[in-house]
């Protein structure tokens, strides 16, 4: 998959970024990935010597935000960095080509390393109908399956390409499905978030780059190593929740002490994802930390799951209008019941024929 | 059918499903008992004995002399089953989150590890009174596939509580969801067997208590 040009160590230096800074970078992906100490030597080499992947980068139905998210940070990471360098030879938010220009630089990425580029994919796909999102009059649909077919593999980021996300989300004016709903004869990984976490981008691409495959993933297709744990596990309110202590509303008491925000619709315990140990903005805080409970936005159909602010064992469904309607069926029925009963003993009340002694011994 | 889906529905229309079913089912026991009445008692009543209903109500909670050492396992397992099985349900910070989401109506909670305890301690007595069940002949007598259903009715919902709180077997989504899908079960089954007991005990312990106080044998 690699094509000429600077090696990532090359690129790193060129940078500005150390030796030290790498190798720390390097540790750090291999503790992200449950890899043992031993493999960071390896890791190191293989990013050192890699040279620029080509990455294909297609955004359909989405905001953007996978990009921001994994672009901008104040103070460019190694993570920013690495996928800055390495990555992108077609990109439309941002890539400086544009119209004409910009389509035949994805047609000669594609070309120049048929079967060895990565394919990053962030937005669902409508199926509903074509013309609902189209990028240089090419369907989102035609343009997923053309540029798949010579990709190594596929990475689908963010909730949308994961699962479909809120453009799916009931009733789906478009139709829209997942990567992962289309390209079948290729490993699919996903990285779902709302918007993703940037580290897991660039930890799944430094095994790809170190070992030539992707990380081991469960049975949504994520990368098991950060995606294996609930919010909730790792929590660092998690002693509030043992002990009961929770936040009432977002300005009490409770939320003050940094109680635990399960009343205030938490999702932690259903998420799956590496926010309450990564952190965001290179570990500086999560949503959890900043007061918000988590929404749960890297599960699959989270923006159908109930109301944000609703505890996850609060009904949300029509419970109280489906318990007035049965009071008022169950005291009809209950009536009807009663004037049978009624009605039933009444008349066996009349039916009743007294029997005497002399009856009985006539009848002998 | 994602586990976060089977969750959702669950939550949603499984529980209103659930609730419609238990509330229509429980009128309708009721009218069908009181309806019923009983036929007025001409004689005379033997012994003015007001309050003897209202006595009997806490007395049959209690055991009678010399009949706790006879059969400790089924007053000891009764009452931790109960007790544990109250606290669980009525002192589980979630739980009174989803009182409070449809009745408005809430109350502090105790901490986890003591409605873990309570929990154990509930899921275990309803192993031994199960197995007294079954190896007292006369209980096994009187059992029939009704109450070994209603048994693991009440069992279902401890157990996946207690498995998805801890987060083993299968993951949280999924056991919150078999949770509230087997509570919803035991809804669904309540009023429509021995379980209704829930329900009537107290009043059919009132009126026992009663017509033996009329009868001049007043608790
Ligand atoms: S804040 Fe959310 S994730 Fe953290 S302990 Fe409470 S419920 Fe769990």
């Amino acid at each position: 998959m690699a094509i000429d040009g600077p090696t990532i160590a090359e690129v790193l230096r060129q940078q500005g970024i150390s030796r030290r800074g790498f190798l720390k970078f390097c540790a750090t992906t291999a503790s992200l990935m449950a890899l043992p100490p031993s493999m960071v030597p390896a890791i190191a080499a293989a990013l050192e010597n890699a040279r620029r992947p080509s990455v294909i980068w297609l955004s359909f139905q989405e905001c953007t935000g996978c990009t921001e998210s994994l672009t901008r940070s104040h103070s460019p990471s190694i993570e920013a960095l690495i996928l800055e360098q390495i990555s992108l030879d077609y990109h439309h938010t941002l890539q400086a080509a544009s119209g004409t220009a910009a389509e035949a630089a994805r047609k000669a990425a594609m070309q120049e390393n048929a079967g060895k580029y990565l394919l990053v994919v962030d937005g669902s796909i409508p199926l509903g109908n074509a013309g609902f999102s189209t990028i240089a009059g090419i369907s989102n649909l035609d343009m997923l399956k053309e540029t798949a077919a010579g990709a190594a593999a596929v990475i689908a980021v963010g909730t949308c390409a994961a699962y479909g996300g809120i453009p799916a989300a009931q009733p789906n004016p478009t139709g829209a499905v997942p990567v992962s709903a289309i390209i079948k004869d290729k490993p699919v990984l996903n990285v779902p978030g709302c918007p993703p976490i940037p580290v897991v981008i660039t930890g799944v691409l430094a095994h790809f780059l170190t070992f030539g495959s992707l990380p081991e993933l469960d049975a949504l297709g994520r990368p098991k190593t950060f995606y294996g744990e609930t919010i909730h596990d790792r929590c660092y309110r998690r002693p509030f929740y043992d002990q009961g202590k929770f936040a009432e509303t977002f300005d009490d008491e409770g939320a003050r002490k940094g109680w635990c925000l399960f009343k205030l619709g938490c999702k932690g315990p259903v998420t799956y994802n590496a926010c309450a140990t990564t952190k965001w903005n290179q570990g500086v805080s999560f949503p959890i930390q900043s007061g918000h409970g988590c929404i749960g936005c890297s599960e699959p159909g989270f923006w159908d799951a109930g109301p944000f602010y609703k505890a996850l064992s609060m009904p949300i469904g029509p419970a109280k209008a489906a318990v007035g309607a049965a009071v008022v069926a169950g005291l009809a029925a209950g009536s009807a019941v009663a004037l049978r009963n009624r009605s039933a003993k009444k008349s066996a009340q009349a039916a009743h024929q007294k029997v005497t002694v002399a009856d009985l011994e006539k009848s002998k | 059918m994602s586990a976060l889906e089977l969750l959702t529905w669950a939550r949603g229309t499984g529980l209103s499903l659930a609730l419609v079913i238990f509330v229509f089912g429980i009128l309708l026991r009721l009218f069908e008992i009181f309806s019923l009445g009983r036929k007025a008692d001409l004689s005379r009543a033997r012994d003015t004995s007001p309050g003897s209903g209202w006595r009997t109500i806490v007395r049959r909670s209690l055991p009678p002399p010399g009949l706790f050492k006879r059969s400790p396992v089924t007053y000891i397992g009764g009452y931790v089953f109960h007790i544990g099985f109250a606290i669980t349900l009525l002192f589980f910070v979630p739980h009174i989150e989803l009182v409070r989401g449809l009745t408005g109506l809430s109350w502090p909670g105790l901490p986890m590890q003591v409605v873990d305890i309570a929990a154990v301690a509930a899921i275990l007595a309803l192993f031994v009174v199960l197995a007294s069940r079954l190896t007292n002949p006369v209980k096994r007598f009187l059992s029939g596939a009704q109450d070994y259903f209603a048994w693991l009715l009440t069992l279902l919902p401890l157990l996946t509580g207690y498995l998805a709180f801890h987060h083993v077997i299968v993951d949280y989504t999924l056991m919150l969801a078999l949770h509230i899908l087997s509570v919803e079960l035991l809804l669904v089954a309540l009023p429509f067997t021995k379980l209704f007991h829930t329900v009537s005990v107290f009043v059919s312990r009132w009126y026992n208590g009663d017509i033996f106080g009329r009868k001049g044998v007043a608790s």
